[in-house]
């Protein structure tokens, strides 16, 4: 659905995207994470055809970036990081506005079906300047939707919107999703990133990480194992320590917890080894490591030692 | 529907909504149509040009007046100082319009996502460009359709007669919507360069000072309006339009816009 190729956007001196190759498959909820400056609003400007890159290729639904940039905007839907509404129209007007220069063939039943949808119906007629800050970024989100894209970039959606507005707006992107969208999530709210998104990248100009979330959380830091034993004994840490594939054992609070790749394989071993040195094994289950941990770990080593990244001409 | 009758339609529901131009809109026709009714009301009516002597008017005005009485002539010189400031109008009102349609859509983020949509450059320029000419046109013949009205009933018909002269019309009905869009041109490059309106209005008026040098020439009498100098200006005007509107046009890159106005 979405092809890069050595991707490269500089602004002067600047270097804004750095040789990004990447593949964002049909379907997928497909996450850009990466802090402020990083490129990330650039690459999806590049991506809708808004700014050209300076160096690079990118496929967009089958059209060439700068080649079939007016096709390929009809091809997606752009949602930018502010609202941008205009104030004085209704939000009715606001998106027959959009519907109309999409070329959308039935503009009234469109405009109703998205304003029913989201809740807007009995506002239509209310100047968007009047709106909530919730409602102004569901009207924005419809208008990015207007023209039943196949591709969704959504830039922020979430950000400055209140728990309930945003939690709406997480069910609306996964909604895209059983509709068979693609969609391409620029955000900062990891636990958002986490629970929506396939795949995510971690970006700061050049591509850090490139995977799912689960298998970035395991491949940077591998599975830890909680035991809950009857009794703590510091001596335990060391019957673990003696198996190749356990890479870290360590007492935290009362708890053996070890760090491991194949917990389903290998657990078995290290339950059987502790009961054996005479450990009452009550309980073990995983501590799950937050997509903010991988994204903080990554971000700040600036890509030096990325484990799990893949390198940035193989990401698929 | 065209996507340049769908940004006309836009603008002026969205423009129209906005007081302070509006009132711009409507203030200055209305200003410069009963401004000069009632100072030539004042003046006397259709005696009013005899309260301007020969001796008032530049010489190569009265050459103009040919069989005109001497004070049909006055009259007639009072009218015609007025005339030029018709052609004022759809030079102000165009550019007020334009310079908050294009840069207002900085200032309220719009411009953004109406760029992700399958427009073009000369689409969205042409409907902007459009929605600002059009109107200052309109208010521009509305003004000096009442304008005649009013000199018909307060001057001699002879004076009167003397505003379907051929160098008025194309003065009025072809110098002044090129001098409209010449300012819009200027507004639209001045926009891609700023993210203040008022800029944008301030310099656009800059078109009106060979405007007001023609009018102190008319005035002194070092340039004599006539219909093969107005014809002239046209033909200047159409280059001057063509040039600057394929200049705006390239100013107004998308990547310049999104990347510079901040």
């Amino acid at each position: 659905m979405i092809e890069t190729h050595e991707l490269t956007r500089r602004f002067g001196d600047v270097l804004a995207v750095d040789r990004l190759t990447l593949t964002v498959h049909p379907g997928e909820i497909f996450g850009f994470l990466g802090p402020n400056g990083a490129g990330k609003t650039t690459t999806i400007r590049m991506l809708a055809a808004l700014i050209e890159p300076t160096s690079g290729q990118a496929t967009v639904a089958g059209y060439r970036i700068g080649k079939d940039d007016n096709r390929l905007r009809a091809k997606v839907g752009f949602l930018t990081e502010t609202p941008g509404l205009y104030d004085r129209l209704s939000a009715e007007a606001n998106l027959a506005y959009f519907a109309h220069l999409y070329g959308v063939a039935d503009v009234p039943g469109r405009v109703e079906h998205y304003l029913r949808w989201l809740g807007l119906w009995d506002q239509r007629y209310e100047p968007a300047g009047t709106l909530s800050k919730g409602m102004r970024q569901k009207l924005a989100i419809a208008r990015a939707l207007l023209h039943d894209p196949p591709i969704v970039f959504l830039d922020e959606p979430t950000s400055a919107l209140d728990p309930e507005a945003a939690h709406l707006v997480r069910d609306f992107i996964a909604g895209l999703r059983a509709e068979g969208r693609t969609i391409i999530l620029c955000t900062h709210n990891l636990d958002e990133a986490d629970r929506l998104c396939d795949r995510v990248a971690v970006f700061k100009h050049r591509l850090l990480a490139l995977d799912a979330p689960a298998t970035l959380r395991s491949q940077l830091f591998g599975r830890t194992i909680v035991f809950h034993l009857g009794q703590a004994d510091p001596g335990h840490v060391a019957v673990l320590e003696r198996f190749p594939f356990v890479t870290s054992a360590r007492m935290v609070d009362g708890r053996l917890l070890a760090t491991v790749q194949h917990p389903e394989v290998e657990n078995p071993t290290l339950v059987k080894a502790l009961i054996e040195a005479g450990a009452e094994v009550q309980f073990v289950g995983e501590l799950r490591q937050s997509l903010e941990d991988v994204y903080l770990r990554l971000v700040r080593t600036n890509g030096e030692g990325d484990v799990g990244a893949k390198h940035p001409s193989t990401a698929r | 529907m065209h996507k340049v009758w769908i940004i006309i339609r836009k603008e002026w529901s969205e423009v129209f909504r906005n007081r302070l131009v509006l009132f711009s809109v409507a203030f200055l026709p209305l200003i410069l149509t009963a401004l000069p009714l009632a100072i030539l009301a004042g003046l006397g009516g259709a005696s009013a040009g005899d309260v301007i002597a020969a001796s008032d008017m530049p010489e190569s005005f009265t050459q103009l007046c040919g069989a005109l009485s001497a004070g049909d002539c006055g009259a007639y010189f009072l009218v015609s100082e007025f005339m030029l400031l018709f052609m004022l109008l759809p030079l102000a009102i165009p550019v007020t319009i334009a310079s908050y349609s294009i840069v207002g859509e900085k200032i309220t983020r719009t411009l953004e996502p109406l760029l992700a949509t399958p427009v073009t450059t000369v689409q969205l320029l042409g409907g902007k460009s459009a929605a600002a000419v059009i109107p200052g046109i309109l208010m521009t013949w509305a003004a000096f359709g009442v304008f005649s009205i009013g000199v018909r009933l307060l001057a001699t018909p002879q004076v009167a007669a003397r505003l379907r002269d051929p160098m008025w019309l194309l003065a009025i009905f072809i110098v002044g919507p090129l001098l409209a869009l010449a300012a819009v041109s200027i507004a639209v490059m001045v926009s891609s360069r700023t993210s203040d309106p008022r800029v944008a209005e301030q310099v656009s008026m800059l078109v009106m000072l060979p405007l007001f040098m023609v009018l102190v020439g008319q005035v002194t009498g070092l340039i004599l309006l006539n219909a093969q100098l107005v014809l002239y200006i046209a033909g200047g005007l159409t280059v001057v339009d063509i040039g600057l509107m394929a200049f705006a046009i390239n100013l107004f890159q998308r990547e310049t816009i999104l990347t510079r106005w901040r």
